[in-house]
């Protein structure tokens, strides 16, 4: 078979012992176990998204609505950002394949080539992931509470170290959403935010100013265990990509490690497609 | 790490296996990559943990015989934290129960048991020179022993271990202040169980890999002995179910440390709310019993797929039924993922959803009994050598049918909500899954200990091990169905606290009493065992006149298990009495003769 980098039983002889079947190695074989193995983690933690989302009973937040920004700019831009850093990381598994098939060839240069570009590729997502959890954790000006339960929005967001009556312009949105909305402006504001009972700006472990908690929970803990993932595959990448210059599996005479990781790739940006498709589409 | 197991391979290659390798004393005895080392290794530490976790059993028992009366040996063993005066203490009794499961289930029956014998016979049994990867079989057992480690060392923590049962439910498990154990006792249950789970996780790719790659020469599926087929779906299990507990005990640990609200809703503690609002303690049920059912299988296929080997040849006669066989361990573990609702009858499932567990709950019942049966077939008209190892696993067909009936019930959830939480459920699993996996194992020492060691087990005092053990299980868990019936909740510390339950202190004395019996039988083994290992008869090639590889390595253990080429396998393991042949057995590395033909 031509996507093997190892050789290939001829299927008509029985194998003599030590040699598969299956023409795969152990090692590759024992790879797809693993990669089912960590798909039955990642199910459970979106199975039991799930399961929150089906049992809260209010409205769970809309994808779109807290992921609209685009680094550097204002603006309302849903969904683009995350969009760009799906992109990269689907190509750097494009990459990944140039790689692996490069060392099909025996094709060193093109190994460290494509490898490379898989690294920073991978590189890229990491930090966009860090950019999109630094804005989740951030937050709009966010809202505040009141004693008797009414929902205010603050128009301006208070800097540390300042109090509402520094802001210019503060206002608070009352009713938001509804046939009501109004926007109160000026000292009414101010006296209004200083008679809070709670200021829920960003999100936390516990609070979040998008919906219930368990939505920053889940975000927080899935994102951060893909991205955990994502880590540790370039990792291995940096390690395989030293081995390569290091022309290990030049004198080895196959290119099968460059596979297993790949292989190991190629799962950690399938599994970022069902995320992505649970946390920002649905 | 793949470079260091690769060299392993190139090691074994056929043409030079047969060297003996020039080993120092801890590259062969402590840092061991090869198979049949780390199966002693495992083995011995399943020994110890068993000894403990036994031993955890008694000291409640003793309480739950002769509610708040003194003992001198619970104060020798607990001291005056947990037991002032020698009266157990309530919190600690709750650590005891939970440890005593964690240990039992997951240390012994889990690890201990596929450990020990995964690792034995699967190279042995597929004519491999080794696992596929020595290096990470060396490192499954070493996340198994410190996680072994931790475990028993939580038990001497100021708050004392994890006391929320061995299920470890939150709230209990998820809020540290919510009883002493479940601070750093809780906390170390999960360091534990992390690297338990790693372990396994290493130890299951390895060995269905192996199952699968290093398969010697003729070796096809259906010429498996039935025991490399339970341990490989007991492999594909563990796989696929293990990494669910993962992600629960990853959501536990981030609602115990950094304030999350996966579990958690609604909590008071002393009229205080607590923060977390919105978890459901529902959800942690859901992904730990999608593990916990299949570890149910987990723990029992290995034993059957041992008894089927031991009864067969003990038997002298092909087992019943091959492919059935094969057929049920896989309808079994199939249907091992998709009942775990069963467990959580009581926790306002829709009923109609219940209903659907109860179907397929009652489906396991068929393969299950094609299981029993085909083991009664084999024996039925055999020539039986009642061996140590043959009784404990007849014993396991007795206890497989007397448990699993009761299983019947409890599948039913119009039944169960009735018996739900009380000693009938707890008499339920102690005997399906408690005495026959450990039966399962006992029968395993017992015909495989010539294997290991290369000395033979004392028959006679294995003849009194079994009797007083299954004497000592049914006396302890037989009369459990009636507590249960009579409505007593599990994991209650005083039962005299309820008027209503003053009938039963009879059956909890008698019960103790069997437990201690039974405990103390367990001496006779450990004495067998450790003084066998070192005094016993030297074992000769074939002491079972069995037909399948492991028995046609030498006795004398060599790296890389056939001095020479490897076996080539001509046939399936079971022609025992085949008609037309001299000898009552007939090797698989025998080649069929012309006028035979092969078994199909």
């Amino acid at each position: 078979m031509a996507s093997e980098a190892t050789q290939a039983v001829d299927s008509s002889t029985l194998w003599g012992g030590g040699r598969s079947p299956f023409s795969v190695s152990y090692g590759k074989m024992m790879m797809w176990f693993f990669l089912v193995s960590d798909a039955l983690t990642f199910s459970g933690l979106l199975v039991a998204y799930g399961y929150a989302r089906h049992a809260y009973t209010g409205a769970w937040p809309i994808g779109e609505e807290v992921f609209y920004s685009l680094p550097g700019l204002s603006g309302h831009y849903p969904l683009i950002y995350v969009a760009l850093m799906t992109f990269i990381l689907i190509i750097s598994s494009v990459t990944m394949v140039l790689a692996v098939e490069a060392g099909h060839r025996k094709d060193d240069k093109g190994v460290i080539k494509w490898l490379a570009w898989t690294i920073i590729g991978g590189f890229f997502f990491l930090g966009s992931q860090a950019w999109e959890w630094s804005h989740f954790i951030h937050g709009t000006p966010g809202y505040i509470t009141m004693a008797d339960n009414a929902k205010y929005w603050l128009t301006e967001e208070i800097p540390n170290n300042k109090t509402a009556a520094d802001v210019a312009n503060f206002g608070l949105i009352a009713n938001k959403g509804s046939e009501n909305e109004r926007v109160i402006e000026g000292a009414e504001a101010v006296s209004i935010y200083e008679d809070k009972v709670m200021h829920v700006q960003g999100a936390n472990m516990t609070i979040n100013e998008y919906g219930p908690p368990q939505y920053g929970n889940f975000f927080f803990f899935i994102t951060g265990f893909h991205g955990f993932h994502v880590f540790s595959g370039v990792v291995i990448n940096i390690i395989i990509f030293i081995q390569v210059l290091k022309g290990v599996y030049r004198r080895r005479g196959h290119y099968e490690m460059v596979e297993k990781t790949g292989l190991y790739w190629h799962f950690v940006d399938l599994v970022w497609v069902f995320v992505f498709t649970f946390f920002y589409l649905i | 790490m793949a470079a260091v197991s690769e060299a392993q391979v190139a090691e074994h290659a056929p043409d030079h296996g047969h060297e003996e390798h020039e080993e120092s004393f801890v590259s062969k005895y402590i840092f061991s990559q090869d198979h049949k080392m780390i199966s002693k290794q495992f083995l011995i530490t399943a020994v110890f943990m068993g000894i403990i976790a036994m031993a955890l059993s008694v000291f409640f028992r003793l309480q739950l015989a002769w509610p708040g009366e003194s003992f001198g040996i619970l104060n020798y063993f607990l001291g005056d934290r947990w037991a002032p005066d020698g009266i157990l203490d309530r919190n600690m009794y709750l650590s005891l129960v939970t440890i005593h499961g964690t240990i039992m289930v997951f240390f012994v029956l889990t690890g201990g048991l596929s450990g020990t014998f995964s690792n034995l016979l699967i190279p042995l049994q597929i004519g491999a020179r080794d696992m596929a990867s020595g290096f990470l079989n060396m490192l499954s057992y070493w996340f198994f022993l410190v996680s072994s480690v931790i475990m028993v060392a939580s038990l001497f923590v100021e708050t004392g271990a994890a006391s929320s049962g061995w299920t470890v439910y939150p709230p209990l498990s998820a809020l540290p202040q919510a009883m002493p154990g479940s601070g750093l006792g809780m906390t170390l249950w999960l360091v534990s169980m992390t690297l338990f789970i790693v372990s396994s996780l290493l130890g299951g790719l390895n060995y269905i890999v192996t199952i699968l790659n290093l398969r010697t020469k003729g070796m096809k599926m259906t010429r498996l002995p039935l025991t490399i087929w339970a341990f490989f779906i007991t492999a594909v299990l563990g796989v696929l179910s293990f990494p669910v507990l993962f992600a629960a005990a990853l959501l536990l640990i981030m609602d115990r440390s950094m304030g999350t609200s996966f579990y958690l809703s609604d909590i008071y503690i002393a009229g205080e709310a607590l923060d977390p609002v919105g978890g459901s303690p529902i959800l942690y049920q859901h992904l730990f019993w999608f593990l916990g059912h299949p570890e149910v299988y987990i723990v029992l296929l290995p034993a059957l797929g041992i008894s089927s080997e031991v009864i067969a040849t003990n038997s002298r006669k092909p087992i019943f039924g091959y492919r059935a066989m094969i057929g049920s361990i896989l309808a079994i573990g199939f249907l091992s993922f998709i009942v775990w609702g069963h467990h959580m009858f009581v926790t306002g499932m829709n009923p109609f959803l219940g209903s659907v567990f109860v179907f397929t709950t009652l489906l396991i019942a068929i393969p299950s009994a094609v299981k029993a049966f085909n083991y009664i077939t084999t024996l039925w008209k055999g020539n039986l050598k009642f061996t140590p190892g043959m009784l404990f696993s007849i014993g396991l067909v007795s206890t497989f049918v007397t448990g699993g009936l009761t299983g019947i019930i409890l599948a039913d959830s119009a039944l169960d909500i009735n018996v739900h939480d009380t000693y009938f459920v707890v008499a339920h699993f102690h005997i399906v899954m408690g005495l026959s996996a450990i039966f399962g194992m006992f029968a395993g020492i017992y015909h495989w200990f010539p294997k290991m060691f290369g000395r033979m087990l004392n028959t006679k005092l294995g003849y009194a091990h079994f009797w007083l053990t299954i004497v000592g299980g049914y006396g302890v868990f037989f009369p459990m169905h009636f507590v249960g019936m009579a409505g007593a909740p599990r994991r209650y510390y005083q039962y005299t606290d309820y008027p209503m339950f003053d009938g039963l202190a009879d059956l909890n004395v008698i019960i103790t009493v069997f437990a201690i019996g039974a405990a103390l039988a367990q001496a006779i083994f450990l004495f067998n065992f450790f003084w066998s290992i070192f005094k016993g008869q030297r074992a000769p090639q074939n002491p079972w006149k069995s037909n399948t590889l492991e028995w046609t390595t030498p006795v004398k253990h060599v790296h890389g298990n056939w001095p020479g080429a490897l076996p080539v396998v001509h046939r399936w393991p079971y022609d025992y009495s085949k008609p037309g042949k001299e000898e009552d057995f007939v090797p698989q590395t025998v080649p069929i003769a012309d006028d035979e033909e092969e078994h199909g």
